[in-house]
């Protein structure tokens, strides 16, 4: 096949762009069938073309990094930045999750939104996320990146909103929008030091400078831009103290939460950190900030995750807590484990959205486990598919899961970083924590007995306020597998949750891990210099890694027993359980009150800042102030010309006589006047 | 020869006596009598410089008054009779329909 045009990189942003603007203006008016066709295609050619690209990147005497021609955006004296596109072996990748797994989504959409009202809005919406989630991925420098950036949490702010009308879920967009905002300022601020110290925003030039002569920068400095752009990767990719959004972006429609919520968006700050690798490689400050934080998010959500009751909430936790996952694979320099990660995460979470999307859309709108139970028989295909996503996500080998998340947890602790064992330890526990939280989900929906009210199967009570009420109504008869439309996607999800980890394959395993190779031109530099890689060759061994992958397995297969036990051999164990470790219990089913604790620590003083000082003061003195204030002046004229307006006609006529005789005055007698004085 | 002055100061007591009564007259006609008033009293001016400095101009001015003053004349009275058939009443003062 030839090779691609560098200019047709184009093509792969602007083609969703163009369906959004279809969909978004006429799609109104068009039938459903258009609507989903258009959505469809303006997501398949791009996918077509990243194939295409991946060919070509592959071909023998391709560039390491192919450049679009590109055009000048914002030119003034001495800096420059210009719309360029760029993919390297990191972008391939990215474009590959982004186009591929938009596509099964956008496929299952069509099954999952069938009945709902503004389909067509939904659809523009999804393909105006494709757009600014391309354009974030294929930017070559940081501004266009932050176009992207900012783009995909106004799409995410419009989906989680989808159901406006509800407002619990116009709330969580907002929520959402707000938290992003404050990571945003991290990045702006990096992007104006950036700016400042080397006058260009491009990639290439900024890494080059950095990477060439690390010392002319200094380590302060650059671990300033690090640190800040931490702030923004923690706000985009829900890690503390900013994950708070994720959970409640779950006011979504289903398929927004597998491919916003949990495939692609929030990998954004994941693959931002990795793409600036090479400054924070010059910070190992920053690096044990982005480590810690991962760790400490990683743990912490899984906690929260397993007691929760919503079953698209313990798939957010987990999403947060596999994010962090992430987070502490970039900390230890393991990049293209973080990226090998993300990968994986982004088939098997999507999966397990979708599948749980079909559980939700097989129960008529139900999200409570407590009421789920023994679909394994009556939803066979979403059973069978979401296990695969429930294994892999684990990490039970041969599965996806297994490699990739194995492969942060050796690099943590085979990593010179000074507290690397310890970060493996919270990794390992965290494994079991969600080995074990995904088997209590996979139990209680799939085993035992299905505890809806009788009014659920009879299909006549559908008053609850769930996300999936809108379409309900035609589903009036109880527990239903989902369309093909819907199992298709997840199939294939389900096929490559099981095999995507094999092209990761570690040495140790009998592999040649051909993933981190392939990544190798991204992250060469920084492997060299902080990753494991940088070690002894004799202390990395072998048998270090086959110990660790086993010990992983263990606490995979024991949170797998801890749930097999409390939630189907001894199914009222588990509430014992909690009722004995009470206060543990109610902190992990709040929360940790963390949503209280910002409500009365950051938002209550806000808002009496706002109410109490601005409103009062500023608003209501200076603003509404000045603004009577002028009106009562116009009034007083106004009053006093009035008055002269009697309607009397011969009032008029005698100022007019009075004007007339003072002109004539003037005239006669202001000339001598005027020469005497 | 009479002096200009004089006709000058027939045309400025005229013409004041013409504003006097159309600032303290109540009846509509009396009113539309004052204002012919001033306009003689400056059609007065008009021919009394148009004699000094030998001028038709002047002359011709005044017909163009007259001619103007014959059609208001005509226009108001017909207006006048207009309203004193629906009111019944020639008093300026209550003729304020468009006064709020």
């Amino acid at each position: 096949m030839n090779s691609m045009p560098a200019n047709y990189l184009w093509y792969i942003p602007l083609l969703p762009f163009v369906g959004f603007l279809i969909n978004g203006t006429v799609g109104r008016r068009l039938p459903r069938g258009l609507v989903s066709a258009v959505a469809l295609l303006f997501t398949a050619v791009p996918a077509c073309l990243v194939a295409w690209l991946w060919s070509t990147m592959l071909g023998a005497g391709a560039p390491e990094v192919l450049h679009a021609a590109t055009r000048p955006w914002i030119a003034i004296t001495g800096f420059q930045v210009d719309f360029a596109l760029a993919v390297d072996h990191l972008t391939l990748i990215m474009l590959a999750v982004v186009t591929g797994v938009g596509f099964l989504i956008h496929v299952y959409s069509v099954g999952y939104m069938a009945l709902e009202e503004g389909y067509w809005r939904f659809f523009a919406y999804l393909n105006l996320f494709m757009f600014f989630m391309l354009v974030l991925v294929l930017a070559e420098n940081f501004l266009l990146l932050f176009v992207g950036w900012e783009g995909v949490g106004l799409a995410s702010y419009l989906l989680i909103g989808f159901y406006f009308h509800k407002q619990s879920a116009a709330d969580a967009g907002r929520k959402a929008f707000v938290v992003n905002r404050i990571g945003d300022f991290g990045f702006l601020l990096a992007m104006f030091l950036l700016i400042v110290h080397f006058g260009s925003l491009s990639f290439s030039q900024v890494f080059g400078t950095v990477a060439a002569h690390p010392e002319w920068h200094g380590a302060a400095f650059l671990t300033a831009i690090a640190l800040l752009l931490v702030l923004g990767a923690a706000g985009k990719s829900a890690q503390i103290p900013l994950y708070v959004w994720l959970p409640d972006a779950m006011e979504g429609p289903t398929p927004v939460s597998a491919l916003i919520h949990a495939a692609t968006m929030v990998t954004a700050g994941i693959y931002m950190v990795a793409r600036t690798h090479v400054i924070f490689d010059q910070s190992p400050a920053a690096l044990m900030v982005v480590a810690c934080i991962g760790a400490a998010t990683a743990i912490f959500a899984a906690s929260i995750g397993m007691v929760q009751h919503d079953i698209k909430r313990v798939l957010a936790y987990s999403t947060v807590s596999q994010l962090g996952y992430m987070f502490l694979a970039c900390g230890v320099a393991a990049y293209s484990a973080a990226i090998f990660h993300l990968l994986t995460h982004a088939f098997f979470k999507a999966l397990l959205f979708l599948a749980a999307g079909s559980v939700i859309h097989a129960l008529s709108g139900e999200q409570d486990m407590r009421k789920m139970g023994g679909l394994r028989s009556r939803t066979p295909i979403t059973f069978w598919t979401m296990s695969a996503g429930v294994f892999a996500i684990a990490g039970i080998p041969p599965l996806a899961g297994f490699f990739s998340k194995d492969g942060i947890l050796y690099q943590t602790f085979a990593s010179p970083n000074p507290i690397g064992k310890l970060l493996w330890l919270i990794g390992l526990i965290t494994a079991g924590m969600t080995s074990f939280y995904m088997f209590r989900l996979w139990f209680k929906t799939f085993f035992g007995e299905l505890r809806l009210e009788p009014a659920h199967n009879t299909g006549q009570a559908h008053a609850h306020e769930s996300e999936h009420d809108e379409g309900q109504a035609a589903h009036p008869h109880g527990v239903h597998e989902s369309p093909w439309i819907m199992l298709g996607p997840l199939a294939i999800l389900a096929l490559l949750s099981v095999a995507g980890g094999w092209i990761g394959i570690p040495a140790a395993l009998g592999g040649s891990n051909h993933f981190e190779h392939f990544l190798d031109p991204v992250f060469a530099s920084a492997a060299s210099t902080h990753g494991v890689s940088a070690l002894n060759a004799d202390q990395v061994s072998h048998g270090l890694e086959l110990a660790l992958a086993a010990i992983s397995v263990l606490a995979a297969l024991g949170g797998l027993y801890a749930a097999y036990v409390l939630y189907y051999r001894k199914p009222g164990s588990a509430t014992e359980l909690a009722m004995r470790a009470r206060p543990l219990y109610e902190t992990l089913e709040n929360k940790y009150w963390v949503d209280e604790l910002y409500q009365s620590f950051i938002v209550l003083p806000l808002l009496m800042l706002t109410r109490g000082v601005l409103e009062l003061i500023f608003e209501r003195g200076v603003v509404n102030g000045s603004g009577r204030a002028s009106a009562m002046v116009t009034r007083g004229f106004a009053w006093f010309a009035r008055k002269q307006i009697s309607g009397n006609i011969r009032s008029y006529a005698g100022w007019l006589a009075i004007g007339a005789a003072a002109v004539l005055a003037v005239m006669t007698f202001g000339r001598s006047l005027w020469v005497h004085l | 020869m009479v002096p200009i002055a004089y006709y000058l100061v027939l045309a400025a007591v005229l013409f004041s006596i013409g504003i006097g009564a159309f600032l303290i007259k109540r009846n509509v006609i009396t009113i539309f009598i004052s204002i012919e008033l001033m306009l003689n009293a400056v059609n007065l001016t008009f021919v009394a410089f148009a004699h000094r400095w030998h001028q038709i101009g002047g002359q011709i001015f005044v017909f163009f008054v007259m001619v103007v003053a014959a059609a208001e004349a005509a226009v108001g009275l017909a207006i006048i009779i207009a309203i004193f058939r629906t009111r019944r009443t020639l008093n300026v003062d209550e003729i304020d329909l468009m006064n709020s």
